[in-house]
């Protein structure tokens, strides 16, 4: 569990335009640059939004990273859904101090 | 010259983003309009710059080097950092003032340590409210930020004693000054529960916060139950804290609505007398 360098690849990702557009040339350099497990850069290689929440990604971090990926709004909670579901309550970061963000709001009904 | 406006208001950024996917059309727009009116008022005030107290979302400030507190001192600010078309908000250039940011920042020094900032990219957390106060971007900004992300946090305390320092810091400068804290109150961004609020615990905190009763305020330094009352987003809470410290006098909530959850936050405007 390393979600300090997980965090870092994707806080680095959303702001600086040179990791963006490595991450399109070379994901696989750009991930080795990282201390990842192999859960953590297979969720990054395949921009698994269900497992980077689980693993603990902050969602103010991975609701960007799901912006820079194409992903519209509620295919994003439901990415997030969806990981609950398939591996279980948030393990690390702040969605683990209580419930392991197992929690969900239906919103608005807007779809 | 010194404080002379002071207020809260509510960031995040479906406000501007998802303003399409609203039902509740008429309570946006009327949210829209509080706003706009908060705009007016600053604008009466006569204030030169702007102080926003923010709450900055992992666009600058990591866990690699996370200040409690930072303010920015440069004479241009960029955001937003997210994408544009995503937030609805046109990538621009902020002014700000180098000058007086330093002025302001060596004088909230002398009572709390504070770290400063040349750059900044300004997220939703500030580019929201700013699309609202300062849409033609023509007022110096001074961003001032407190932790409220990344555990541990700052202790509301030392974010009330952040507010204090500011208000002596402006009220020794020649300038005219306002200031507001962003924030949310409860709310769970961008987690599978946004769109969740406890209104019940947003009013009572808004009873205590107008009412600048510090001792109440204080007793929502327990992080792990703020989290279960109001979620992630309850810590933002520190940035109306600080304003209210900064003013001094009682608030007068202009606007709080729970009804447009797509916004995933309680919506609010308020202002405080400078006293
Ligand atoms: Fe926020």
């Amino acid at each position: 569990m390393s979600l300090y360098q997980l965090q870092k690849f994707l806080y680095v990702l959303n702001r600086e335009p040179a990791a963006q557009r490595r991450y399109r040339d070379d994901l696989d350099g750009l991930i080795a640059d990282y201390e990842l497990t192999d859960e953590e850069a297979r969720a990054l290689r395949d921009g698994d939004i269900g497992l980077l929440y689980v693993l603990g990604v902050n969602g103010q971090i991975l609701m960007h990273y799901a912006a820079f990926l194409g992903i519209a709004w509620f295919d994003y909670l439901d990415f997030m859904r969806e990981g609950i579901e398939r591996h279980g309550p948030v393990r690390a970061g702040v969605y683990a101090m209580t419930g392991g963000g197992a929690s969900f709001t239906e919103e608005e009904g807007a779809r | 010259m010194s404080l002379v406006y002071a207020g809260v208001l509510s960031h995040a950024p479906g406000i501007t983003g998802r303003a399409d996917l609203v039902k509740n059309v008429a309570r946006r727009d009327e949210f829209y309009r509080m706003l706009d009116h908060q705009r007016e008022e600053i604008e009466a005030s006569g204030a030169e710059a702007l102080v926003v107290i923010a709450a900055e979302h992992f666009a600058n400030f990591f866990m690699n080097n996370m200040p409690a507190f930072c303010i920015g001192m440069s004479d241009a600010y960029e955001g937003p950092i997210e994408d544009p078309g995503w937030l609805k908000i046109a990538r621009t250039r902020v002014p700000g003032n180098a000058d007086l940011s330093k002025r302001v920042i060596t004088a909230v020094m002398q009572t709390v340590d504070c770290a400063y900032a040349e750059e900044w990219k300004f997220d939703h957390g500030i580019m929201v409210p700013l699309h609202f106060l300062t849409p033609r971007y023509d007022m110096a900004v001074i961003p001032a930020n407190i932790n409220c992300q990344g555990p541990p946090l700052t202790p509301l305390a030392r974010a009330w004693a952040f507010g204090e320092a500011l208000r002596r810091a402006c009220d020794a400068q020649p300038e005219k000054i306002a200031l507001v804290g962003t924030g949310g109150i409860s709310h769970w961004p961008a987690t599978p529960d946004s769109g969740k609020i406890n209104e019940a615990w947003d009013r009572e905190f808004l009873d205590h916060l107008m009412a600048q009763d510090r001792d109440a305020l204080m007793r929502y330094d327990d992080d792990v139950q703020t989290y279960r009352d109001a979620g992630q987003g309850g810590f933002e809470i520190r940035t109306y804290l600080a304003a209210a410290a900064a003013a001094g006098g009682p608030g007068e909530l202009q606007y709080y609505t729970a009804e447009l959850p797509i916004f995933a936050v309680g919506c609010t405007v308020a202002r405080f007398a400078i006293d």
